[in-house]
């Protein structure tokens, strides 16, 4: 991916946070993290990319930052599983939105989410991943790009 | 009315059953997939449906496909992240009635909603 394609996933979490939360969501400064190294917090939701790219994105938040959000869109029912169903739906939109600069060859799948430490080996990574920091309130959470 | 909201998120599917407000809905019933959807789209024939794409099994393009063949005047909103003009022409062309792109805010689901029930379906 070049800074272009970085770029687009960027501006799709600006759109996401505003749209979804208010404007007070903000993205800091991208960054590179290489090899094997992989970031997580309590809650991770990960999309499998395939067709002309290769490679994941995944989403992960810690689980107070998780509860605020159910809360700001009126969900009474703040548990584990609708914590691991809002990383996995913040994934799978941040990624579809994508499709629009992308194309459909830019081919996802439905997200796969965790509690806790991932799995990270079920999926395929590329050398190095951009992680795109998020901050929400007192909140602080991660996109993280790592596509071919 | 009665809508039919089709997600695998249960997290959106409570957001749009609770957004609802177009009055003329009185009834909402959700399904997790594609298969739980055709079941209940049997069963309790809903005039409306919100559709997601991206879903384990049955995709939502399928399933949309299925529901007009089995009821040619059913109402149709995808609702999906997914947002490439080809998958929405091809949402289209089995039969949806209207796109509508997430993330979404309560006014848009309605305005959407309100849209396709102003606009009409299949006939």
């Amino acid at each position: 991916m070049d800074e272009q394609d970085i770029q687009v996933l960027i501006d799709g979490t600006v759109h996401y946070f505003h749209r979804s939360l208010d404007k007070t969501a903000a993205v800091g400064t991208p960054y590179l993290i290489e090899d094997k190294q992989r970031i997580s917090s309590d809650y991770t939701g990960v999309i499998g990319i395939s067709g002309v790219r290769k490679g994941s994105v995944y989403f992960t938040a810690p689980s107070a930052m998780l509860r605020h959000i159910l809360m700001t869109h009126g969900e009474s029912q703040i548990d584990s599983d609708f914590m691991a169903d809002v990383v996995g739906e913040v994934a799978n939109t941040i990624s579809g939105n994508a499709r629009k600069v992308f194309g459909q060859e830019f081919i996802i799948s439905v997200p796969t989410v965790f509690a806790g430490k991932p799995d990270y080996t079920r999926f395929r990574f590329s050398d190095r991943s951009f992680v795109i920091p998020i901050h929400w309130r007192q909140y602080h959470a991660a996109l993280v790009v790592s596509i071919d | 009315m009665k809508l039919l909201v089709v997600d695998d998120s249960h997290f959106i599917r409570n957001r749009i059953s609770r957004a609802v407000a177009v009055h003329k809905i009185d009834s909402v019933i959700t399904a997790p997939n594609g298969m739980e959807a055709l079941r209940l789209f049997q069963k309790e024939e809903p005039d409306l449906v919100t559709m997601d794409i991206t879903m384990p099994g049955l995709d939502g393009i399928a399933c949309t496909s299925a529901m007009v063949r089995l009821n040619p005047k059913v109402l149709i909103l995808v609702v999906s992240a997914v947002a490439d003009k080809a998958t929405a022409i091809r949402a289209l062309k089995q039969g949806a009635n209207g796109f509508l792109l997430k993330p979404f805010s309560d006014e848009e689901i309605n305005d959407s909603l309100t849209e396709l029930l102003r606009g009409g379906g299949h006939g």
